[in-house]
Order: C-alpha cells, then sequence, then structure tokens
C-alpha cells in the first residue's frame, strides 16, 4: 500500500495533541510544558513538510525552516527565563509564578 | 513495500516518544525521548524528500535545543516529584480537550479526503527528480532570491533570542574587582601623576588614589 498525505496529517494530529494532552497533564511543570510546545511545532513542521511533498511546492519547507527558527529562539529564551525564575525564586512550579497578580 | 513499512516504524516511534515524552516523571527522561521523537521525525523528512530539513532537525533540534533543555534540567535542582503532584486530576480534562482535538483533526482529514491538489498554484515547484537538483540546492535557490527578506528576519529574531537570553542570565557581581582596559589606556601623565607642593618643615597626606575601581 502506498503511503498517501492522509497518513502523515494522522501522525502529525496525534503529536500535536499528544502537545495539548502535555500541557494540561504537567501543568505544574514548566519544563514538560516546553517540551509539550516543542512537540506540537514539530507536528506543526511534519504538516508542512507533507502538504509540501504531495503538493510538489517547496515553500512548505521554507516555512517549516522559520518555524524551526522561531521554535529555537523561543525555547531558549524560554529557559532563560526559567533559570533566572529559579535563581531568584528557587522554584520552578507554575502556581508560584503569581508575582504579578495577573 | 519499504518506504511504508520505514513510514510505519518512524511514525509509530515518533507518536511512542511522545506519549513518554508527556508521561514520564523524570525530565531527564523526557527530554531523552524528545530527542527520540525529534530523530523519528527526521526520518519521516526523508521519507518526504526534505533532506535539508531531516538533517536540520537533526543538528540543530538535537544537537541544540535538546541539548540546551538537557542542560537546564541538570542545573536545576528541582523537586520533581512534587510537581507531578495532581497529575490524576488534570488528566480527565485534558483527555478531554486533546480527545476533542484530535476527533476533529481526524474527522477534517477524513472528510475532506486530504490529497495532493493538482490545480494549486504551485509558488516554487520541487525540482523533478532526476534534474540533478538536490534538496538542499533547490531550497537555497528560493530561500536567498524569494525569500532573503523572511532569511534576515529569522536571523534577527535569533540574534534578538540570543541577546536576550544572554542579558537575562548574565549576573553582574559587584563585588568583583575587575581590569577596566578604558580607564587604564585613558591614564595619562596629566591624570596619572600629580605634583604637590610640600612646604619647608611640614608635611602633607596624599589624597587618596583615584582607580577607577575604587570608584565604582
Amino acid at each position: 500500500m502506498t503511503i498517501g498525505l492522509g497518513h502523515y496529517l494522522v501522525v502529525a494530529a496525534c503529536l500535536f495533541t499528544l502537545g495539548i494532552f502535555g500541557i494540561f497533564l504537567n501543568r505544574k511543570n514548566v519544563i514538560v510544558i516546553l517540551l509539550s510546545i516543542e512537540l506540537m511545532l514539530l507536528a506543526v513542521n511534519i504538516n508542512l513538510v507533507a502538504f509540501s511533498h504531495f503538493n510538489g511546492d517547496l515553500v512548505g519547507q521554507v516555512f517549516a525552516l522559520f518555524v524551526l527558527t522561531v521554535a529555537a529562539a523561543e525555547s531558549a529564551i524560554g529557559l532563560a527565563i526559567m533559570v533566572v525564575y529559579f535563581r531568584n525564586r528557587g522554584s520552578i512550579a507554575v502556581e508560584d509564578i503569581n508575582m504579578m497578580k495577573g | 513495500m519499504a518506504s511504508a513499512l520505514f513510514f510505519y516504524v518512524f511514525a509509530v516511534l515518533a507518536v511512542a516518544a511522545g506519549a513518554t515524552v508527556i508521561l514520564t516523571r523524570n525530565p531527564v527522561h523526557a527530554v531523552l525521548f524528545l530527542i527520540l521523537a525529534f530523530f523519528n521525525a527526521a526520518g519521516l523528512f526523508v521519507l518526504l524528500d526534505a533532506e535539508f530539513l531531516a538533517m536540520l532537525l537533526v543538528i540543530v533540534y538535537v544537537g541544540a535545543v535538546a541539548v540546551l533543555f538537557l542542560f537546564v534540567v541538570m542545573m536545576l535542582d528541582v523537586d520533581f516529584a512534587e510537581l507531578k503532584a495532581g497529575f490524576i486530576k488534570n488528566a480527565g480534562v485534558g483527555a478531554l480537550v486533546g480527545g476533542i482535538v484530535l476527533a476533529e483533526i481526524l474527522a477534517l482529514v477524513g472528510y475532506r479526503g486530504l490529497t495532493a491538489a493538482s490545480s494549486l498554484n504551485v509558488a516554487a515547484p520541487v525540482p523533478a527528480a532526476g534534474s540533478g537538483i538536490t534538496n538542499t540546492q533547490a531550497l537555497g535557490e528560493i530561500l536567498y532570491t524569494k525569500y532573503v527578506y523572511f532569511f534576515q528576519g529569522a536571523g534577527l529574531i535569533l540574534l534578538v533570542a540570543m541577546i536576550g537570553a544572554i542579558v537575562l542570565t548574565l549576573k553582574h557581581r559587584t563585588a568583583v574587582k575587575r581590569q577596566s582596559i578604558g580607564a587604564q589606556v585613558a591614564r595619562g601623565p596629566k591624570t596619572g601623576m600629580e605634583v604637590l607642593k610640600v612646604p619647608s618643615g611640614g608635611s602633607i597626606v596624599p589624597p587618596a588614589a583615584k582607580h577607577p575601581e575604587a570608584a565604582e
């Protein structure tokens, strides 16, 4: 049997859902929330590359490249904020992040 | 046939690794399974003829971002067992939302029967298989011409992220004496030396030495 576009979309959907589920499941742990966001971005990239392949258009891969760039920048900034927060408060539990009372 | 087999291996392993990322209790294991998920996604990209992105995923993601995660997880001394409390409590609502999202996406994929569109306006066609142009070359040819401003913007985003991460985590210690090269170079006979008239039979107390470090 041949592997079509739908197969890849299903894999990406499963990974995206796992990312959403992980955010709910590990609501207290910022590190796992960041990992879940990475999973969701990976799923989006799989979607983009799959559409790029099956439509014969290279722009999808260019967009996936930019998504990778932004994801790398986001995780670097997120981890830096986490390190500073841990240095100031000695904890990274999400419930403790309420200094701004938003 | 072989490509179908590889697809199923990569897909199942990627989804299983993704599930382990969110379910495992040890964050170090979570990061390692995230690396496994990225590797399998890179395998899927190779199957989709996106070799450059696959290598980018392995080099940039596994080599840089995941290792950065690993560093931070191992550096922070956090009681992760405490953070796992409420794991079961949130599972219900998480499963509800995740299940709805998954069902919606799968229903959309199944309903539209998403296949390759034939009458689509292709902005940048993939080079033909026998043309001898590799995926990397084709990607570079449009990335550096048509999308060069976006490329520069991506570089700017990375620069801002780098500067932001450095500024956030750099600790400025005030107690440490540092060499100030500018002050040393600017120091000349006029500022480095003072001629005092000492009255005969008297004495003067020299003023406090004006070191740039002492002024801080």
